[in-house]
């Protein structure tokens, strides 16, 4: 009875939300004349795409697509319209997942933490991204459960969180291994204890699981209810996805070699010496999940963080999205993370891909997003010119249908070129940053 | 005779043997041919080269009439600018692993410690140093770090050789002051450890003030005093009237508008010259900059957007520039990862906002050149300076471009593609 009534709620506020959309949305909107990037299929060089209730109805060149009557035209000659981009790691949101407590918290949720009117976010829609996977960090085995979030205007995580068919929020698990999650006691102090905690909690998880299951309902037979435990069942389930930082290729094998045992399904992230393990990584049939920064170090297991880590990916087969981790880099620039890998070998198709559909999937959203394809979101971007471009701008975002972000709008050109006004003083979320050694 | 030419001849290749990672032999050679050649000292030259013999430019022109001597070793490129000029950073004195032994650029012991030198803290093998090289920056003015009220100096150095002696364009460059939260104790705004100063930021400029007054006595006794009367040598003071003296200008780290204005107050008083690090608010105060024809080291631009830095820019560089103000960009100081940004990089994204392809190229080369007083060698390609040259295989901004080769003094210093 008591489960009943939460699915009921649950559906009834997914349904408010995909109701205020539809309504938001009903007149066909046509965009024509323009370079259009699908990541499924190749570039149309004239092209319309169509959207209406929050949905593509069509995308295909000028003269192949029949503008709907009562729709709005909209002339985008000149312009690159692309899938909106899918960033599946970011710390956007003024968040805080597990505390100092103890190395391994998966009864957090970042759900709770998120402030869902943090000025990130608007440069979060000013880079062109339309979905983030917002996180906990990296200072912990395992920080908390994720949640996957459209960037819809709203007020509250409950608007902009993606929903599964039960209507519950969707989200992934955070964990982490290598030195970020190395600290002083209650934390592990060696990569060896790390993985033996990380075991011996899936352990626990497993039995939780059993008893459950043998209880049959019974309730005098039902081990009393654990929220950490019941989100790692999820994992073991793989209804729940382990994000999984990890940088030096021995913690990479590590992060394989618990999959393996666990039988979860794990996303790499980060992954700064892919590169030396691509073979292994493709031979588990396991994506990645990369960034891309400045320079190498600023860590240890940093030192060899090469450009050219998703170009080798790529070639060994392995499935490559790229991430911000904003603060680690800044959303509005995430199309430089695209052209970075393409300098350093990456094909240009792959790489866009990798900014969009692959990190889709990642996020098991594949079917929802990260193409410009009939019967997906609505979610898209007008830019001024090629992707990959230094000098291209992000003109518009748009999300189900609704226009997100206008460039031409002075409200949202502050957020995406900054100024007096655009920030907050709120110190953001990197994972063994030392606000002491400020880079002021 | 005979014997002292053959050890001279003996020493000299031992010198050159060990005195740098370079291919081509002392009398380097070298002729550089681009499409495209950015000499920053007029228009761009279409299908121009460089002649480069003895570590300077002998000659600049268009390759139809600038013949290439017999020998020389020949580069070619689509793009040539001259090698790229990092207006600060902290590279050489930080360190890619970041842990305790290669962060060098900041001592935490006394907030004012303007007797810090650069060279005597700097690693000629730094792999940070090789890795900005790559992209073409030749030249990098670095020491010590923003984060206390005087840190220490900085110094001039060409991204290449064996020893911090080799490499040294400039021993002593500025004195590097913080006028930013950065260097208060205890934290951000009006807080303070206890016990710790300077916890605000009326302290701060006392503490700073007061300084200048002391090293203003102590010049006027060493210059009046009689041999055995006068006080003895005090480096830190030496330091600072070098400042007074406006034989060193005084970097002062600044953000806010507050800060920066706090900055030129002090200037005024002292009549010291200064050149503005950061200015995220800048923009704010660029007719009070220009009154006092102050240059303006920009933030990086990718710097991230918090705290003293929320108010930040873009079109910074750009606003600056066009309001007349000598600017250049830099790759800054950064605490975690990446461990340094790339001042190509940077200055890429001002040419994206606002400032033209030839503005932005100027702030990482002639114009950064000019605020550190080093134009008379580098910042351009023009008979005379400096062989130092950066090749790249389109528009050095574009993200896909790769730098292709750099050069320093006509050795080539890099040659993998970035």
């Amino acid at each position: 009875m008591r489960s009943f009534t939460v699915t009921v709620l649950s559906a009834a506020l997914g349904a408010m939300g995909m109701a205020s959309i539809a309504n938001a949305q009903e007149t066909p909107l046509a965009f024509t004349g323009a370079t259009i990037i699908p990541i499924v299929g190749e570039t149309i060089e004239r092209g319309t795409l169509v959207v209406q209730g929050g949905k593509i109805i069509a995308v295909g060149a000028d003269d192949a697509v029949t503008i709907p009557p009562g729709a709005e035209a909209i002339n985008a000659a000149d312009k690159v319209i692309m899938p909106g981009l899918i960033c599946t790691h970011s710390h956007v949101g003024g968040i805080g997942g597990a505390d100092s407590s103890g190395p391994i918290q998966p009864d957090v949720r970042i759900y709770d933490s998120i402030n869902v009117l943090d000025p990130g976010f608007r440069r979060v829609v000013a880079g062109g991204l339309t979905t983030v996977n917002t996180m906990p960090g990296s200072g912990h085995l395992l920080s908390g459960q994720t949640v996957y979030m459209k960037m819809r205007r709203g007020k509250t995580i409950e608007e902009l969180a993606y929903r599964d068919d039960d209507g519950k929020p969707m989200g992934g698990i955070k964990m982490a291994n290598g030195t970020n999650s190395i600290r002083d006691k209650p934390f592990p102090g060696t990569r060896g204890k790390s993985a033996a905690l990380v075991r011996a909690k899936y352990i626990k998880a497993q039995e939780y699981r059993d008893k459950i299951r043998r209880a049959e309902g019974d309730p005098e037979k039902m081990p009393p209810r654990d929220i950490g435990l019941e989100a790692l069942v999820e994992v073991l389930e793989g209804k729940r996805i382990v994000h999984h930082h990890t940088h030096r290729h021995d913690d990479i094998m590590t992060v394989l070699r618990l999959a393996e045992e666990f039988k979860f399904r794990v996303v790499l992230h980060h992954v700064s010496e892919g590169w030396k393990v691509a073979e292994e990584i493709a031979e588990a049939g396991v994506p990645c999940s990369i960034i891309l920064v400045d320079s190498p170090g600023g860590k240890l297991e940093a030192v060899n963080l090469l450009y050219k880590t998703g170009s080798i990916l790529e070639k060994a087969g392995v499935k490559v999205a790229f991430h911000t981790d904003d603060w680690i880099t800044d959303s509005r620039l995430f199309f430089r993370m695209a052209a970075l890998g393409v300098r350093a070998g990456m094909s240009r198709e792959g790489a866009l891909a990798a900014l969009t559909l692959n990190g889709a999937e990642m996020l098991d959203l594949g079917d929802r997003i990260g193409s410009l394809e009939v019967g997906k979101d609505a979610d898209f971007i007008l830019l001024s010119g090629d992707p990959l471009s230094v000098y291209t701008k992000v003109l518009e975002t748009w999300v189900e249908g609704v226009k997100v972000f206008d460039r031409s709008d002075p409200k949202d050109l502050l957020h995406a070129v900054g100024g007096y006004g655009a920030g907050s003083d709120q110190i953001p979320y990197m994972c063994c940053y030392d606000h002491g050694e400020a880079s002021q | 005779m005979n014997k002292v030419n053959t050890s001279r001849a003996f020493a000299a290749a031992v010198a050159l043997i060990v005195s740098g990672p370079w291919l081509a032999g002392a009398e380097a050679q070298l002729a550089v041919r681009g499409r495209t050649v950015l000499t920053m000292s007029g228009p761009p030259l279409e299908n121009g080269v460089i002649i480069i013999n003895g570590g300077k430019i002998t000659a600049v022109g268009p390759a139809a009439t600038t013949p290439i001597p017999d020998g020389y070793r020949v580069l070619d490129a689509a793009v040539i600018t001259p090698g790229l000029i990092d207006a600060h950073s902290v590279v050489g004195l930080t360190g890619i692993y970041n842990q305790k032994h290669d962060q060098d650029q900041l001592e935490r012991s006394s907030p004012i410690q303007p007797e810090l030198r650069a060279i005597d803290a700097y690693n000629a093998h730094e792999e940070l140093v090789a890795w900005v090289r790559s992209f073409g920056v030749t030249t990098l003015h670095t020491g010590h770090a923003p984060g206390e009220l005087i840190s220490g100096q900085t110094f001039i150095v060409k991204t290449t050789g064996n020893t911090v002696g080799a490499a040294v364009v400039k021993e002593t460059a500025t004195v590097a002051a913080t006028l930013s939260g950065a260097a208060l104790k205890g934290g951000r705004r009006g807080s303070s450890a206890k016990g710790k100063s300077p916890g605000t930021r009326g302290k701060l400029v006392a503490m700073l003030r007061a300084e200048f007054i002391k090293a203003q006595e102590y010049r006027t006794k060493r210059e009046n005093a009689e041999e055995d009367k006068k006080p003895a040598r005090d480096l830190k003071l030496e330091a600072l009237v070098r400042v007074l003296d406006k034989e060193l200008p005084l970097m002062v780290t600044a953000q806010l508008a507050q800060d920066i204005a706090n900055a030129l107050r002090v200037a005024r008083e002292f009549d010291i010259r200064i050149i503005l690090d950061g200015g995220a608010e800048a923009y704010l105060l660029m007719d009070e900059l220009t009154a006092a024809n102050v240059p303006v080291i920009v933030h990086p631009a990718m710097t991230r957007a918090f705290g003293e830095m929320k108010n930040m820019s873009f079109e910074t560089a750009a606003r600056l520039r066009h309001a007349g103000i000598l600017i250049a960009s830099q790759s800054g100081y950064e605490s975690y990862v990446p461990k340094t940004r790339v001042v190509l990089f940077e200055a890429a994204i001002a040419a994206a906002n606002g400032l033209s392809f030839k503005e932005a190229l100027a702030t990482i080369t002639i114009d950064a050149a000019r605020i550190l007083g080093i134009d008379q060698r580098v910042g351009s390609l023009e008979v005379g300076k400096d062989g130092d040259v950066a090749l790249f295989d389109g528009d050095p901004f574009e993200y896909t471009t790769h730098c292709i080769g750099t050069i320093i003094e006509g050795q080539v210093v890099s040659d993998t593609p970035r």
